[in-house]
């Protein structure tokens, strides 16, 4: 002790003539940092309301609540997160993990009310002064929590694809399957979004887990052609997948594929529950593809006897005369049908309903009847010349490929049309070493075949004529009959009513023309409905069967019931949704045998 | 000239008071006590104005943390840790980040490793400027807490313009950092360190040379050399009785082994002593902050990508990572069973052994006026006694 200690104690007296350091609020503000966590901020439009916030919030602060003016749709559940501030610990995990990145935070750093109510609320909906703020809590760059980019599917080469039937897609290895599935969140907007609902988030959750009997079981709760479906499922569910929302959709349909090849078909049946006990009743399903199919494996389930007429020689439908091997390979899709067979349901190949048996027969001999013939008549050009010889049906050149018939399509092919058929059209005859023209009346992002098939096919040489509208076919000079010209008017898109699509308008003067060895039309399909004779009762309105919500087309008297699904009812036409509706049926008929309901 | 030191009672001498014969006092300090020794109290027994028996009684914050995080996501515990110190949540983080890391068999990217080592000592100088608040204060000094808690608040608002928060910083997350820096936040950071180390010029000269703290800390709560193993004392309170023992020089974490310091040791190991001793390590911290900003990587990755956080499961196994806080040896024990929620994670904060058994020792013969500086003067946060 010195007498320093007694004096420099007074140092602080220098102080005393300081400005002061704090802050007079509310005359000076003092604004948070940039990144300052605040109250939360929600763009609404962006938002899908997939609830992966609530998942991480690990005070249960945030909770999805229906939102005023917001409807639930493929994609977007319609609700939206609100935060409890009497829960929230503000630690913005929920901003770090948003798929879509709607939410951030502001920088605000007090708010005052006497009412506590006020401190619940769904932000981007009740407006707050806060909202729009550029400042405040944001992901930084190159921080994410989950992953955006989906795991490559391996592919053959386009050289290799195109230069053989083998299967394009190679699908996943073990290691691959795992880390995709990890990306989701399973916050199930796919399951409203797929017409089966299918346990999605349930299935993907077996691929983490690695439990490929769970995830077998699961997707043969909803769809009895998993083989099929894990390949060439038009997948609406990736469209409404959250993930897809800020990056790369979890690939849905290659871990369905996935866990479908991971089992053999001699394991299946430990893997899936046993049908219910012979219940004597007798079924008739018309048409072996993917709707008849699914509605015989539940009903079968429900321990009827099924009896499915295919007109083909191969049961299948669309699935094998429509799809081409290199996507669809038949081995994947006899595993399927192998599955759906080894149960007892009998399927008569080569017998076609109102030839070879009538359907009123059929209404006699069984219970119910549930039709599922799809679309087989193809429409034609309906342009002078559609008669040509040239001019082939695309369905019909699927279909006689899938048998190993010889095409003699010629060294030039042309393929009308812009949906799937016409791309699996193109991509056949690519690969018997055709050059390929698609035209198409309407532009390439008005096509309705999926986009990847047309990226694919143009990958693979196909040549592209958009805004191509078909005129006439004549035959080619000195080509006796072998080759013929297609004549198309070139055409200008023309927005006629605000919110419709645009329609093509043909360019005065602007013909153009193209020498083909065939023309192969592939612009949509018609019923065939000749065997439905008006006695049986089946009410048909604009070419379709009309049905009620569970399929029922009739029960009236004279005859067993009859139900109709698939591409014959649905404005859809595609194999997911011929599955949900023969799932429908089977529910349908089983409570109608069972005098459960209708 | 000194003040001599307190003489510490050895066990055997120590008698039971007899409550009834009217010669004692029995009154209890907190938990209302105001200040970081707040929430946990003592029951005192005095004998005139001294101290001859105490109890702690702890129990009063238990939150159950270590409880909690069993039945949490790994990812979902990140935000909880941070709480079990309030004043100093960033050695949590770090622990518990590093735990799961190792278990995980993650490298988080260079970068990652700096900011870590910045954050935390920065959050080792905003510690020791709200304890040395307590400490004059608890000597009846209020303008050191108005100084210190003020260069307090001007490391808290670098703390918000890096991570987001002033006093939760949620920043070292597991596999990284949360964000890189601000532009222009390392000449804030230079800028602020020169302000805060004229500040604690000025400290040094009020409070360490002033007459009545030396009277009231020299020779109180003197801790013996032999006591620091026998009790597992750590950090300053380890150093101040001459045992140079830091974790940040002993196990070499983050960027530590490319910093250049060395553990400032002293000798008499009492209350004056460790004020000292902890002054001495903010110089120590603005010193390192500044070595930081001089050889933090200024581009590169801060985080590395992790599994989906939902779903993150680490192989089963365990481990105990430790890091020197201000106090001492902070560590997170956690045990992983495949699953994706941690088995058990246990903490060990230096505060158990200081304010439960070493206090009780220390409290007896001790002026009831000194109870609360010599609290202060192990530097504990009740708190993380209580996970």
């Amino acid at each position: 002790m010195d007498i320093k200690d007694f004096i420099a104690p007074f140092a602080v007296w220098k102080r005393a003539f300081e400005k002061p350091f704090t802050v007079k609020k509310p005359i000076d503000e003092r604004p948070g940092a940039p990144r300052y966590r605040g109250f939360h901020m929600n763009d609404a439009d962006a938002c899908v309301g997939c609830g992966t916030c609530e998942a991480i919030c690990m005070n249960n602060a945030i909770d999805l609540v229906p939102a005023a003016g917001r409807e639930a749709k493929d994609g977007d559940s319609g609700l939206r997160p609100r935060i409890d501030y009497g829960r929230c610990c503000w630690c913005a995990l929920c901003v770090d993990i948003c798929p879509s990145g709607s939410l951030s935070m502001s920088n605000e750093y007090v708010w005052i009310d006497r009412d506590p109510d006020v401190f619940r609320y769904v932000p981007g909906v009740e407006a707050k002064p806060w909202d729009g703020s550029a400042l405040g809590y944001r992901r930084a760059e190159g921080y994410r929590l989950l992953d955006e980019d989906r795991v490559p599917m391996p592919e053959l080469g386009h050289a290799e694809a195109v230069a053989s039937f083998l299967e394009l897609v190679r699908g996943y290895s073990r290691a691959q399957a795992e880390k995709e599935a990890d990306r989701c969140v399973s916050c199930g907007l796919c399951i409203a979004s797929c017409p089966a609902h299918m346990d999605i988030p349930g299935y993907i959750k077996a691929v983490r887990d690695g439990d490929m009997d769970e995830g077998l079981r699961l997707l043969y709760e909803t769809n009895p052609f998993p083989e099929a479906c894990g390949r060439v499922c038009t997948h609406r569910c990736e469209e409404a997948c959250s993930i897809g929302s800020g990056g790369d959709p979890v690939a849905i349909r290659w871990l369905k594929r996935y866990i479908a090849d991971q089992v053999e078909l001699s394991d299946y049946a430990k893997a899936l529950p046993r049908g219910a006990a012979p219940s004597g009743k007798k079924v008739a399903i018309v048409g072996a593809g993917p709707g008849g199919l699914s509605a015989a494996y539940y009903l079968s389930m429900q321990g009827h006897a099924v009896t499915v007429f295919e007109a083909e020689e191969a049961a299948g439908g669309m699935l094998r005369y429509g799809i081409p091997e290199y996507r669809l390979p038949y081995p994947a899709l006899d595993k399927d049908i192998g599955y759906i067979e080894s149960l007892g349901v009998s399927i008569s190949r080569g017998v076609s309903i109102g030839k070879d048996i009538e359907l009123s027969k059929l209404r006699t001999d069984f219970d119910a009847v549930y039709l599922s013939t799809g679309l087989p008549v193809a429409y034609g050009l309906e342009v002078p010349g559609e008669d040509h010889p040239r001019v082939l049906d695309g369905v019909a050149v699927l279909a006689r490929a899938t048998r190993g018939e010889e095409l003699g399509l010629g060294g030039r092919v042309a393929v009308i049309g812009g949906g799937n058929v016409a791309m699996d059209a193109a991509r056949t005859a690519l690969r018997h070493g055709a050059t390929v023209d698609i035209l198409y009346r309407r532009r390439e992002e008005d096509m309705p075949a999926d986009a990847d098939e047309v990226r694919e096919a143009k990958a693979e040489g196909a040549r592209l004529v958009e805004k191509a509208i078909p005129l006439e076919v004549r035959d080619a000079p000195d080509a006796a009959g072998e080759a013929a010209l297609f004549i198309w008017n070139e055409a200008t898109m023309v927005q006629k009513e605000p919110g419709k699509r645009p329609v093509p308008e043909p360019i005065p003067g602007a013909v153009r023309e193209g020498r083909y060895d065939s023309i192969i039309a592939a612009i949509g399909q018609g019923p065939d409905l000749s065997f439905i004779a008006e006695s049986d009762g089946v009410p048909v309105k604009r070419f379709r069967p009309v049905v009620d919500s569970f399929g029922m087309a009739t029960r009236a008297a004279g005859g067993a019931p009859v139900f109709a699904g698939g591409d014959l009812v649905n404005d859809r036409k595609d194999a997911i949704s011929a599955i949900a509706d023969g799932h429908r049926a089977a529910i349908g008929i089983d409570r109608l045998l069972y005098g459960k309901g209708a | 000239m000194r003040r001599e030191k307190q003489r510490v009672i050895p066990p055997a001498e120590r008698a039971t008071p007899d409550l009834d014969s009217g010669k004692y006092l029995v009154m209890w300090q907190g938990p209302q006590h105001p200040g970081i020794t707040g929430n946990m109290s003592l029951r005192l027994v005095a004998e005139g104005d001294t101290v001859v028996d105490c109890e702690t009684h702890v129990g009063y914050l238990h939150r159950g943390f270590e409880k909690l995080m069993e039945r949490r996501l790994y990812m979902q515990n990140f935000p909880l840790v941070c709480r079990i110190a309030v004043p100093e949540p960033d050695f949590n983080e770090y622990c518990y980040a590093a735990a799961l890391e190792e278990l995980a068999g993650i490298v988080i990217p260079e970068k990652a490793v700096w900011l870590r080592t910045l954050s935390l000592e920065m959050m080792r100088l905003a510690s020791f400027l709200m304890w040395i608040g307590g400490q004059a204060g608890a000597f009846g000094h209020g303008t050191i807490a108005q100084w210190s808690v003020t260069m307090r608040d001007y490391v808290l608002d670098l703390f918000e313009e890096l991570t987001g928060g002033r006093i939760y910083h949620m920043y070292i997350i597991p596999g990284g950092v949360r964000g890189d820096v601000p532009a222009g936040f390392y000449k804030r950071v230079l800028e602020t360190m020169a302000v805060v180390e004229k500040n604690l010029d000025d400290i040094e000269l009020v409070m360490f040379h002033n007459a009545v703290f030396k009277m009231r800390a020299e020779g109180l709560g003197y801790i013996p050399r032999d006591w620091v193993d026998h009790y597992g004392i750590t950090g300053p309170n380890a150093r101040a009785a001459g045992v140079a023992r830091d974790l940040r020089k002993d196990s070499g974490y983050l960027a530590y082994p490319r910093l250049d310091f060395q553990p400032i040791v002293g000798t008499e190991s009492d209350a004056y002593e460790r004020a000292r001793l902890r002054l001495g390590e903010m110089y120590q911290a603005i010193d390192l902050i500044r070595q930081i900003v001089d050889m933090a990587p200024k581009d590169g990755p801060f985080r590395e990508r992790l599994p989906n956080p939902l779903y993150w499961r680490i192989p089963a196994g365990e481990t105990y990572v430790s890091a020197e806080c201000t106090r001492g040896e902070y560590g997170f024990y956690v045990v992983s069973d495949g699953s994706d929620k941690p088995r058990r994670v246990a903490v060990r904060g230096p505060s158990y052994t200081h304010a439960v058994s070493v206090m009780e020792r220390l409290v007896r013969g001790v002026n009831i006026a000194d109870v609360a500086g010599l609290m202060v003067s192990l530097h504990t946060y009740p708190p993380e006694i209580e996970r």
